[in-house]
């Protein structure tokens, strides 16, 4: 098959604009992200099936149908996108109400190993020996450190 | 022999139930299974003689994995020791521990199922299955060193003793995999039997098996895993580390030897670590103040002894060897019970504080003298016998030998040495000491030490029975002509020469340190115990390192990550497997309406990645989605077409429930810094894509699969529409995955938005109140709220007057599908559509009005209608979800052309309208409650309140 330019371009901007709202941290922008990323990704898979008349018998002869296949699956893809918006939009809404925005924090325990890490390079750069005991290192590099206050928790 | 572990584990299981009924006093019963198990080996007795007692039953020949067991002379041996020591060992139990012991449940149950491992490791011949007790003995042994989880000395010394036998576990495993399939059988007899040429792999593998064995019997550098274990209660130190667990690595030393001790590395290796532990064990226990820490290190001596008789790989040493496993056994067992009844009398087991105890209990210290003669390798005792057996198979050989040898005697001083700190520290009278108070022990806790003692003189005595018996083993090794025999008295030889020297010198050398203290300080400058515990901390930290690697925290990063992998694979991919044909047709022939849509989708893209406005960038993905149904139009998909445009109606409705709570603006900070990188990764992306769409394209060769398919649609799916079919028929199964997901998406929406359980009942709706009863319904039911007064009225009963025909509409569209564009997904976007407009109309109040049902319930119908569909099918006898045309001739309709993929298509229809419904329900009017309600967001209550 011959590929259309015309679509190929319109392939690579709808996933270009989609992936720039995805690495938002505005979850209304990941949402509208995933939609273009959907319509982009529908537009791929319609692409890889001839196009022609509408795939039905009796009114098209089946010679110059296009590809029923590549329909059924987008149109799946279609409503299980919408799903996915109205759930993510709601989880937009429950952060709004919960936290007065709706972006996407930074995991604050991954944070405090990362901070874990630093203090213990920085330790052994200083020649500084371990933690005298062990088990209390290993019980969980994150337990031990005390709760920093996340400066974005109150904005 | 299946029968015995059977009993093992079944008392095990008994076992915390008969505690709990009857008390300490329990053990004794339980100890009728190893009992019985020790009856049973002595039964097989004529038949060990003669040759081997073989059992097998099949459990995975697909892994050629039996429950194969093999019952020869030193499996039996063992088995003696496993069973017998146990026993005793129990009954030991039953008064050793306080009769309000916490968790004596737990021990007694450990403990036998512990007993049954050991027994399975002894006596199976399969090398994979002999793997699987041998961890089971690590772990149980864990669970029993762990007695008492409240100190952290005794969780530490069990994590210890698992974490370093388990490492040699799994070194030993992949050992005997090699093993296995370089002999080509996992039977451990037939391995034996072919002795598989030496060749580098069998190095390694033999290499790999040594670890694991080494590391359970506590060898060097493994063997400071066994002192730390003394913290367990101590019968379990007198079954695990002196009679059984311990003696497991040096038992498969044992087994493996006859055909392997030739080959390059095992005689270096055994040799070696077995000197070394001998020497570095005897001479800790001689710094000792504890006296079971000082029994833990001679235990160590005693291995390196066991494991260089044992290892070396002749005849005589062999024989000595066996009789040393069995006399250790025995004599280390007994003292390990005198030190437990001496703790459990005085409550210590300090030499600096006992004082007088020989006097105490004289029973008690003269059966600590009998095995500790055994030990020290006194006439007449089996200790004697063995270990001059071995000092004679040394004497006998080269300069390697000899030097071996050297070692031995070396460490037989020290073992005087520490037997005679032993006997002293535990019973001697010390001047200036008042006598040790404490209780004198029951005749219940004396007697199986006393049995122990007992059976190691009458042994010394029987030796050339003990010889007899063994013979069976020793046969195995290659002749050398110069046959040894256990005797009390071979006459004047070397052997006898170095016992004696070694009892002088130990003597003498025993006084020098009672003289001198300060001479047996020191030691190594790096003990495995570091090792170990700076291995520990570099793990520690590592994962630390590791997890701050990689775990970021940071969707953004997560997400950056995967795309830039993509990019950097699928694009390389692309760009290194040449799949752009740069020959051939392209086609850039648009039409001109082709040509429009497509650039307004485009710029509708890009400029909603650009806005800052919440509402406008939402449009705008609108606009961009109405542009491609336009293209699937073009394309010549008008179900497409038609499901994107309600989609989209739909998503806006949705985005405008949303976005009316949500600030207007995106927030501005900190998105600019990374503005750019964004824009990057979404360009390098979309590049990507783009050659990907080019390439899969450009490179279709093939027939598509779905050629057939208008046909198959119409024969045999029964309709005309060729992609509703295909939803409801032919790839149904898809179909039913994806609208469970919307059944949970659904869920998941009202989940999120009803905030506390009871809010849940409104998920359901209800009825509006009914006015005046004479009255009946009022046509516009909403119309008297204050909620309906700010609604147009006009938009009201414009939304009633065509709600019905829209459903009616919906309905047509169902039905009409399987022949026309239309469908369960379309008809339930356009009820649902109907419902929208009654609810933007009216409120909540006329959404309840016109459907009074509660979304999860129309949601659970629908998935109930289609799963349904399908089990019909399978229960009439044909596939899950396969359809069935029918013609029925209906009274009022005449002829009817049916289907049944219609109710399939009707499931899918109600899950449609119960999504829509469930997201109106919540986003929409549990929203308007929440906002009626003056609730503001909780972050926005939390800055009002004084701080």
């Amino acid at each position: 098959m011959s590929p259309n330019l015309w679509y190929v371009l319109l392939i690579g901007v709808l996933f270009a604009a989609g992936v720039a709202l995805l690495l938002e941290r505005s979850l209304t922008r990941v949402v509208m992200g995933v939609v273009l990323l959907g319509n982009g990704a529908n537009l791929l898979i319609l692409t890889t099936g001839r196009a022609g008349g509408a795939p039905i018998v009796g009114t098209t002869p089946q010679d110059q149908m296009s590809d029923p296949l590549p329909h059924a699956m987008i149109l799946t893809a279609i409503v299980i996108t919408f799903g996915m918006t109205a759930f993510l939009l709601a989880m937009a809404y429950r952060s709004w109400y919960l936290t007065g925005h709706d972006e996407v924090q930074d995991d604050v325990e991954d944070r405090r190993i990362m901070r874990q890490a630093e203090q213990d390079r920085d330790r052994s750069e200083v020649g500084e020996d371990d933690t005298p005991d062990s088990e209390v290192a290993a019980a969980g590099a994150a337990a031990v450190i005390p709760t920093p206050r996340d400066p974005r928790e109150h904005s | 022999m299946l029968v015995l572990l059977a009993a093992h584990a079944l008392a095990a299981l008994f076992a915390p139930w008969a505690v709990r009924q009857w008390g300490r006093s329990a053990l004794y019963g339980l100890a009728v299974v190893p009992a019985g198990t020790l009856g049973w080996a002595l039964t097989q007795f004529d038949q060990i003689r003669t040759g081997a007692v073989v059992e097998s039953h099949p459990w995975v020949p697909e892994l050629g994995l039996g429950l194969s067991f093999r019952l020869t002379t030193l499996p039996w041996l063992m088995v003696l020791l496993v069973s017998g020591v146990g026993t005793l060992v129990l009954i030991y139990s039953a008064r050793y521990f306080h009769a309000e012991e916490a968790g004596l449940g737990r021990f007694a149950a450990t403990f036998l199922a512990f007993a049954g491992a050991m027994l399975g490791l002894v006596v199976s011949d399969d090398l994979l299955l002999l793997y699987v007790f041998w961890e089971l003995t690590t772990v149980f042994s864990y669970l029993l060193i762990g007695h008492d989880p409240a100190r952290q000395t005794s969780r530490r010394a069990a994590l210890q003793a698992l974490l370093v036998t388990t490492l040699g576990g799994l070194a030993m495993l992949v050992g005997l995999i090699m093993l296995g399939q370089h002999a080509g059988s996992y039977r451990l007899s037939e391995v034996l039997a072919a002795a598989p040429p030496a060749a580098p792999y069998l190095t390694v593998a033999l290499v790999l098996v040594l670890i694991g064995a080494l590391s359970k019997s506590a060898i060097f550098p493994f063997s400071f895993w066994l002192p730390a274990a003394m913290a367990a209660p101590t019968p379990v130190s007198a079954y695990l580390h002196a009679a059984a667990m311990v003696k497991a690595g040096v038992f498969l030393m044992a087994m493996l030897s006859p055909a392997f001790a030739a080959d390059s590395p095992w005689r270096a290796v055994v040799l070696t670590t077995g000197v070394v532990t001998m020497l570095l064990g005897g001479a800790a226990a001689l710094r000792q103040h504890d006296l079971k820490l000082l029994l833990a290190y001679g235990t160590v001596s005693q291995l390196g002894l066991l494991t260089v008789a044992l290892g070396a790989g002749t005849r005589a040493a062999a024989l000595a060897g066996a009789a040393m496993l069995l006399a250790h056994a025995l004599f280390k067992a007994a003292l390990f019970l005198v030190v437990g009844i001496i703790d459990r009398a005085t409550g210590t087991r300090d030499v600096r504080e006992l004082s007088g105890l020989g006097r105490r209990m004289p029973v008690v210290c003269g059966l600590a003298v009998l095995a500790a003669a055994s030990m020290a390798g006194l006439p007449p005792t089996l200790g004697f016998v063995a270990k001059e057996g071995v000092f004679a198979a040394f004497a006998a050989g080269g300069t390697v030998d000899r030097l071996v040898l050297a070692g031995l005697v070396t460490g037989s001083v020290l073992t005087v040495a520490y037997t005679l700190r032993f006997l002293w520290g535990a019973f001697g009278t010390r001047a200036g000491h008042p006598a040790t108070a404490g209780e004198r022990p029951g005749p219940l806790l004396v007697a199986p030490a006393l049995v122990l003692a007992a059976v190691g003189l009458i042994a010394g005595a029987g030796a050339p029975v003990v010889d007899r018996l063994l013979s069976g083993y020793v046969s195995a090794f290659p002749e050398t002509g110069a046959d040894q025999h256990l005797a009390l008295w071979h006459g004047p030889t070397v052997a006898l020469a170095l016992s004696g020297l070694a009892l002088v010198a130990g003597l003498g050398l025993a006084w020098v340190i009672s003289r001198r203290p300060s001479l047996t300080r020191g030691g190594l400058p790096v003990t495995g115990e570091d090792v170990y515990q700076w291995c520990r901390r570099w793990l520690d930290r590592l994962a630390v390192v590791l997890t701050a690697a990689t775990q970021r925290g940071s969707l953004p990063f997560y997400l950056g990550t995967t795309l830039l992998v993509l990019v950097v694979f699928g694009g390389g991919v692309l760009l290194w497997g040449r799949l752009f044909p740069t020959t051939g047709p392209q086609s850039l022939a648009m039409t001109v309406p082709q040509l429009i849509v497509g650039a307004v989708a485009g710029g509708a893209a890009v400029f909603a990645a650009r806005v800052q406005r919440r509402m406008t960038a939402a449009i705008l993905v609108g606009v961009c989605g109405y542009a491609i149904a336009a293209l699937f139009i073009l394309h010549g998909a008008p179900d497409l077409a038609l499901t994107q445009f309600l989609v989209e109606t739909v998503s806006i409705v949705l985005f405008v429930l949303v976005l009316r709570r949500l600030p207007a603006r995106f927030s501005e900070r900190p998105a600019r810094r990374t503005r750019r990188w964004r824009i990057a990764v979404g360009v390098a992306v979309g590049l990507v894509m783009s050659g990907l769409a080019y390439a899969a394209v450009a490179g279709r060769a093939a027939i598509p699969i779905s050629v057939d398919f208008p046909e198959l649609a119409f024969a045999d799916g029964g309709g005309r529409n060729v992609v509703n079919v295909t939803l409801v028929d032919m790839r149904a199964w898809d179909t039913l995955g994806e609208i469970s997901v919307l059944v949970v998406a659904g869920t998941g929406v009202a989940s999120l938005i009803f905030r506390r359980s009871q809010a849940f009942t409104r998920r359901r709706g209800s009825r509006p109140v009914r006015g005046q009863r004479d009255r009946g319904w009022p046509w516009l039911m909403a119309g008297d709220s204050p909620e309906a007064r700010r609604q147009s009225i006009m938009l009201q009963v414009v939304a009633r007057l065509v709600f019905h025909p829209i459903v009616l509409f919906s309905l047509y569209l169902l039905f009409s599908g399987h022949n026309a564009p239309g469908g369960g997904f379309t008809g339930g976007l356009v009820a649902g559509l109907a419902l929208t407009l009654r609810y933007l109309a009216g409120g909540r109040q006329e959404l309840n009005a016109a459907a009074p049902a509660d979304a999860g319930v129309v949601l659970g119908t629908g998935l109930l209608f289609a799963a349904g569909t399908g089990v019909a099918a399978m229960v009439l006898g044909g596939q899950v979800l396969q359809s069935a045309l029918l013609d029925l001739q209906l009274p009022a309709f005449g002829e009817v052309h049916l289907v049944t993929s219609v109710f399939f298509d009707i499931g899918v229809y109600l899950i449609v309208i119960g999504l829509v419904l469930d997201i109106l329900r919540s986003l929409g009017a549990e929203v308007d409650r929440q906002q009626e309600a003056g609730l503001p967001s909780r972050a926005r209550m939390r800055v009002k309140e004084p701080v």
